[in-house]
């Protein structure tokens, strides 16, 4: 059993991107607050804060998950991954990050790092998804400015590129 | 938009959070997924003093088939019982129901359990319970008992679970794929809490119909085989009137009752009509 008492500071240990990370909150402080205060990981963006917009969907354990309902306690001791891990820093974006770029699968943006955190997720565990299965994937997220057909593009069109160069003879070395 | 201040404890066992639950009393909550306890803490709709959180025990985090059930821990998520291979043979009815709950990402983190604990009266997971006619296991620190589904719902968030209980698991009965089952619901966006919502399950001796959202509880009704169209029509409308549908910011009583009789229509084709 591990207690920790309101109104002290605790230490959470975890792993943000590959990187061993800590910093101190309360109990009660989320993870998406943990993240951009403490961690100074503002990728993570925070729209609506009870769980409808999306925007701050990260994956934790490689599953993606709403870090505005879930402590930063909670995420002591896992592999965090934020939409900062999708690439390196100066290194090119992954497939699915050029998919939205090609696609114009984005304006404003600030939904952008919590929809591509639930597609990569969903991509590994679908990797052959119907456009019904991409919609009631993104059906989780609000896009208030680009609608969501460049984005379902990008999707499919990231899994179709995914299976090509699966299945393609120079892969299977 | 920041919960209220509370103790967080992490419990290791099942054991440990029953204990904590006693000690602590009332103002003592569970959290397991939180998908439906921390939306309320960010709103400070309820303020608890302490958390037992309870989603890294192992001792409750299981999923089997037996005794005729399907029986899911405290601590599984929803998406690792939608995700489960064969789901569709073992509750056809579930595997026809995730989609519509909540989002991919909710169900990503939130239990199963915890959607039974939380009682909404619109949420599907308590529907499919009440129209299979399922089991809840509470357990305290000094007992376990057996509380069925339609005893279990009693308002809206609203259980027989007491404040000392835990809720160990669900069951849902495994009723494979040679009764049909049907479900639908009617909400204003993909994923929200539906404002009417209906499950049919065939047998022997006729259909079992649910209806979700309207009251506040799931409600059941039992429809004989063979029923002709305006039969059919009628009985669903005396069920309507039944439920005690009321008026709020989505919908109005009347628009209830209308969902009520075209939804459990539906459904309820979709499990008699020959395929």
């Amino acid at each position: 059993m591990k207690e920790l008492v309101r109104d002290a500071l605790h230490l959470v240990r975890l792993e943000l991107n590959g990187v061993g990370r800590s910093g101190m909150c309360e109990s009660r402080t989320l993870l998406s607050d943990f993240l951009r205060e403490s961690l100074g990981a503002t990728g993570t963006h925070v729209g609506c804060e009870h769980g409808i917009c999306g925007a701050c969907t990260v994956q934790i354990d490689g599953i993606a998950t709403r870090s505005c309902l879930t402590l930063a306690v909670q995420a002591d001791g896992r592999r965090v991954t934020t939409v900062e891990g999708l690439c390196d820093f100066d290194g090119p974006m992954s497939d699915l990050q050029e998919a939205f770029h090609r696609n114009h699968a984005l304006q404003c943006g600030f939904c952008t790092a919590g929809i591509l955190m639930s597609c990569a997720d969903f991509l590994r565990r679908c990797p052959n998804p119907t456009e019904a299965e991409v919609r009631e994937m993104l059906s989780g997220h609000l896009c208030r400015c680009t609608g969501y057909t460049p984005i379902v593009r990008a999707v499919l069109e990231t899994a179709a590129a995914r299976r090509s160069a699966h299945l393609s003879p120079a892969m299977d070395r | 938009m920041k919960p209220h201040a509370f103790d967080y404890l992490r419990a290791d066992s099942a054991e440990e959070a029953v204990g904590q639950l006693r000690e602590l009393g009332p103002d003592a909550r569970i959290l397991a997924g939180g998908q439906s306890l921390i939306p309320i803490l960010n709103m400070r709709l309820a303020k608890p003093t302490a958390l037992i959180d309870i989603s890294r025990v192992d001792d409750l985090n299981y999923v089997r088939a037996e005794r005729g059930m399907l029986v899911i821990g405290a601590a599984v998520t929803q998406a690792s019982v939608e995700w489960r291979p064969g789901l569709a043979r073992e509750v056809p009815l579930l595997a026809q129901v995730f989609p519509f709950i909540a989002h991919f990402q909710i169900r990503n983190r939130g239990t199963v359990c915890g959607s039974v604990a939380h009682a909404d009266p619109s949420a599907e997971l308590p529907l499919v319970l009440v129209a299979l006619g399922g089991e809840v296991i509470l357990r305290s620190a000094s007992r376990r008992r057996t509380v069925a589904a339609s005893d279990f719902f009693q308002d809206m968030l609203v259980t027989a679970c007491a404040p000392d209980e835990l809720i160990e698991e669900v069951r849902f009965p495994l009723t494979g794929v040679d009764r049909r089952t049907a479900f639908t619901e009617f909400s204003t966006r993909r994923g929200d809490f539906a404002i009417v919502s209906a499950a049919a399950i065939a047998d022997a001796d006729g259909v079992r119909v649910a209806v979700g959202g309207v009251a506040g509880r799931p409600d059941l009704v039992r429809l004989p085989r063979g029923l002709s169209d305006a039969d059919l029509e009628a009985a669903l409308n005396d069920f309507a009137w039944e439920l005690e549908a009321q008026d709020d910011v989505h919908a109005s009583a009347k628009f209830r009752r209308h969902l009520v009789r075209r939804l459990c229509a539906q459904v309820v084709r979709q499990v008699t009509e020959n395929k």
